[in-house]
């Protein structure tokens, strides 16, 4: 390959596969860096790219086959490095960053030692030599008052200043690559584009190679000055980002794009009536800090909200990790505690006792965000889905609740058969689909929508909410739509609520809100969110 | 549906991949079943007596001795060599594979009791001229009921109090928990051996007087699990359905903390045998002349000279205990996540 003389990095043909004869989870996949620039390597959950990634350092587990033509690293082969002068690789010239800083902090040392540990290896450096070295790296991630910082523990920084540490980690021995991956999915949008900005301005500043791995196409838009796009093990697709994702040419880096959340909600009359509202809607947890007579204290988890879901719309509630916003479906379904007026259809929910309130749950319905714990693995599909049947319409025969069954199982796009069968044989968009019939089959007139597509990949979410809005223009349902992902809630709300902290700071029709956001913070959010917008960076171009 | 699971069918697969616990588990129903025969194996009555062309079963009904051409309005002794000789003479006995029940006392032996194992007492007699082989048998099958009935009756106070507490949380569990801290550090045996003092123990008593005890091993596995559980979002779902809370516990939750639970029950039935064992050793337990495993082994203790009587107390005591050890082992397995991973998740 030409190319390898002037790149940093190179792969050729790696292939990987986990036991003797499993699949090739990678096959033959070649890459190369060029100095100085920013590699992403795109796929979803399942396309290797992980793998690939891990298996450059060599950090994949025993049981994998690993075979490759050629790795090397500016010019020098890597791939018949023995195991001791690799780990002098690892940390020194090519350095990784993982997907959860939590994890990949180890709890019980302090951000001084955690960084001066690989200047130790490396160096060699120790004492003062090395705390000057430390705090010159956090100065370097942008993080404010490096002195205080030192003696710090991992659960006292927040998300975004543990992967800020870790990039510090990352850059003490002066690496010339640096791998990342997916460095901000766990993180809140607004800390997600900081985190981006400054591994961006880094690889500028110090001409570093990096490799980011993504799910993301419309970081790769704005980040990457390379793609490759990852599909079953093989790279389906690469060249320079700009042209790849104006004029793709494989099918699947097409439907990727395709992927994207977009459209708009279904058009509906302004006229309608407000279906489900809250009045200063109030959840608060006690809490009890320093011994047993301490005075007590109250974390405002809801503090004071108001919403009106009209019928037949969906209202979108958005909002960072923290702010309430779970609290507040969990509030609307009764199943926290709550102050305030809850109202559906002119009758105070908040007023009702248990008993009076179970011909109401019919009516209300809700999905939750993690596919996984949503279904009781003991039980079959049809059960599960039959189980509202059970309490809400007693009279029915076995059969008729099967036949309802298939109806709900057929109107969320799955095969009528897989009732007979278990939770765990099912991917995270099949779990879904079920959850969402299970929560049908009630014919429940507002459904709360938690999240349902966070943990799903992109063309999955696709379809998900697909089958949601075609579900809303068939029954006229209202949903509540609970999102961190302004570019989702963008495509399905006819209204939405911004929450912080506990507080909606604003709420209007979607579109509006928008176009001309009333507050600072909601701008931020959408600045941070749409910084990444595919069909904005497309458009640019 | 418990039962057509596939998760249940893994985790009887990897019971059955545990040889030694799966064999132990058929020996030891095979043992329970031959023993819950008791009266049918080691009798001091015949099976089947035919007299007079007629046939008679001593064993299920009472018969006087009149209806044998005997002089006595009372039950017949079909030991007597007197009776048997009436019977015989008109008809024929088939005796059990053992002539002695537990009570029965030998009045023919040749040697002053205990006397040492024989043709006719096969491990021996114990000081009062009982068969000890008899008497193994008799006190194996109480035991055992002793312990599953002990066993069973725990465990449904303990997941009962265990899924309550984990279900509410908060001040029901607090005050649970505190509870049972004091409850359980009373000195369970001498409170049992002062209670044994003011009434006279029989089984049931027994059974009533360790169950205000045992049933605290469950709860904190139960309720742990109940704690983990309710925060499920297939709980929460249920919840909004308005499924009602006892089918919630009952449904959604109760299979998650069986999985504890199962894997406890073997160890709690061992416990609760050993217990009965000691009381009755340091004759605290059954009333005087129930065959009891504890008493031959505090008899084998006061005759020393008849090692018969110890011998066969710990061998026949080993064997339960490790048999049940054994299985116990194998449900462990079985319910280890690590082991049955793949199904579930």
């Amino acid at each position: 390959m030409s190319q390898a003389d002037t790149s940093r990095l190179s792969i050729e043909n790696l292939s990987v596969r986990f036991g003797n004869d499993g699949p090739a989870v990678v096959d033959n996949v070649s890459l190369s860096i060029a100095p100085g620039r920013m590699l992403a390597l795109v796929g979803e959950s399942g396309s290797g790219k992980s793998v690939t990634a891990l298996s450059i350092l060599r950090l994949l587990p025993p049981q994998a086959t690993v075979t490759a033509d050629a790795m090397t690293l500016e010019q020098q082969d890597i791939w018949h490095l023995p195991e001791n002068r690799l780990r002098g690789l690892r940390g020194g010239r090519i350095s990784m960053i993982f997907q959860e800083p939590l994890s990949a902090l180890n709890p019980l040392h302090t951000v001084a030692k955690q960084i001066g540990e690989s200047l130790a290896i490396h160096q060699g450096l120790s004492g003062k030599a090395a705390q000057e070295r430390v705090l010159a790296l956090l100065a370097k991630v942008h993080l404010p008052d490096p002195e205080t910082l030192l003696g710090r523990y991992p659960h006292q920084l927040s998300g975004g200043q543990r992967q800020r540490v870790m990039i510090a980690m990352a850059l003490a021995n002066d690496p010339s690559v640096l791998i990342a991956d997916e460095p901000t999915t766990a993180l809140d949008v607004t800390v997600q584009a900081g985190i981006l900005d400054l591994l961006k301005s880094l690889q500028r500043e110090l001409g570093l190679s990096v490799l980011l791995i993504t799910h993301d196409l419309g970081i790769v838009g704005r980040y990457a000055e390379d793609v490759a796009v990852m599909h079953q093990g093989r790279i389906v697709e690469k060249g320079p980002a700009a042209r790849v994702l104006a004029d793709p040419q494989a099918d699947y880096t097409r439907h990727l794009l395709k992927t994207e959340p977009g459209g708009v909600p279904p058009v509906t009359d302004p006229a309608r009536l407000t279906h489900l509202s809250t009045r200063d809607l109030r959840v608060w947890f006690s809490q009890r800090g320093g011994g047993l007579f301490a005075p007590k204290t109250w974390f405002r988890a809801v503090d004071g909200v108001d919403i009106a879901l009209r019928k037949g719309e969906t209202l979108g509630i958005v909002g960072e990790s923290g702010s309430g916003k779970s609290t507040l479906a969990m509030a609307l379904l009764k199943l926290t505690e709550s102050r305030g007026e809850i109202t559906l259809d002119n009758t105070r929910l908040d007023q009702l006792d248990a008993k009076a309130m179970t011909p109401w749950r019919a009516r209300m319905q809700v999905v939750f965000q993690d596919p996984w714990g949503t279904l009781n693995p003991r039980m079959t599909v049809g059960q599960i889905i039959e189980e509202g049947l059970t309490v809400h319409q007693r009279g029915l025969s076995r059969s008729d609740r099967e036949a309802q069954v298939v109806t709900m199982l057929t109107e969320v796009g799955l095969p009528p058969e897989v009732r007979h069968r278990y939770p765990h044989e099912f991917s995270g968009g099949q779990r879904q689909r079920i959850a969402i019939a299970r929560a049908l089959i009630l014919r429940p007139e507002v459904l709360i929508l938690d999240e349902p597509t966070s943990a799903l990949d992109r063309s999955v979410q696709h379809q998900v909410l697909e089958l949601l809005r075609d579900l809303q223009a068939r029954h006229g349902l209202s949903y509540v739509f609970i999102s961190h992902d302004l570019k989702l809630v963008r495509a399905i709300s006819h209204q939405m609520v911004v929450m912080r902290a506990g507080k909606a700071l604003e709420q209007g029709p979607t579109e509006q809100i928008f176009r001309d956001p009333a507050h600072d913070y909601t701008r931020q959010l959408i600045d941070a969110a749409f910084a990444t917008d595919i069909r904005a960076i497309s458009a640019n171009n | 549906m418990a039962f057509s699971n596939p998760v249940f069918e893994r985790q009887w697969q990897t019971f059955k991949a545990n040889r030694r616990g799966y064999w132990s588990l058929w020996i030891f129903a095979a043992v329970f079943v031959i023993c819950m025969a008791a009266e049918l194996i080691a009798n001091d009555k015949p099976l089947v007596v035919s007299y007079q062309g007629e046939l008679y079963a001593p064993v299920f009904k009472a018969y006087p001795e009149t209806t044998f051409g005997g002089m006595f309005e009372t039950e017949t002794n079909y030991r007597d060599p007197f009776v048997r000789e009436l019977i015989e003479e008109e008809g024929w006995m088939v005796w059990p594979l053992i002539r002695f029940s537990y009570a029965t006392i030998n009045y023919d032996l040749d040697v002053p009791s205990p006397a040492p194992p024989s043709g006719e007492n096969w491990l021996g007699t114990d000081d009062q001229g009982r068969d000890v082989l008899a008497r193994i048998i008799y006190g194996f099958r109480i035991s055992v009921l002793f312990g599953l009935m002990l066993a069973f009756a725990s465990s449904i106070i303990g997941i009962g109090v265990g899924a309550v507490q984990g279900y509410y949380g908060g001040w029901t569990d607090l005050a649970g928990q505190r509870f049972i801290e004091i409850w359980s550090s009373m000195p369970t045996l001498y409170l049992i051996i002062i209670i044994s003092s003011f009434v006279a123990p029989n089984f049931w008593w027994l059974l009533l007087i360790m169950l205000l005890f045992s049933w605290m091993a469950l709860v904190d596995l139960v309720r742990a699990e109940f704690l983990r559980c309710r925060n499920m979002d297939y709980v929460r779902a249920a919840k909004a359905l308005g499924i009602s809370t006892p089918v919630i516990m009952a449904r959604h939750m109760l299979p998650n903390a069986m999985v504890a639970t199962l894997t406890f029950v073997p160890f709690i039935l061992n416990g609760a045998i050993i217990t009965l064992t000691t009381l009755d050793f340091i004759g605290f337990g059954l009333p005087p002349g129930s065959p009891s495993l504890g008493e031959l082994l505090g008899q084998g203790k006061a005759n020393l000279h008849a090692p018969w009587l110890g011998i066969s107390a710990f061998v026949s005591l080993a064997f339960l205990l490790t048999l049940l050890i054994f299985i116990g082992e194998a449900v462990r397995d079985a319910f280890d996540p690590k082991k049955y991973l793949g199904a579930t998740s």
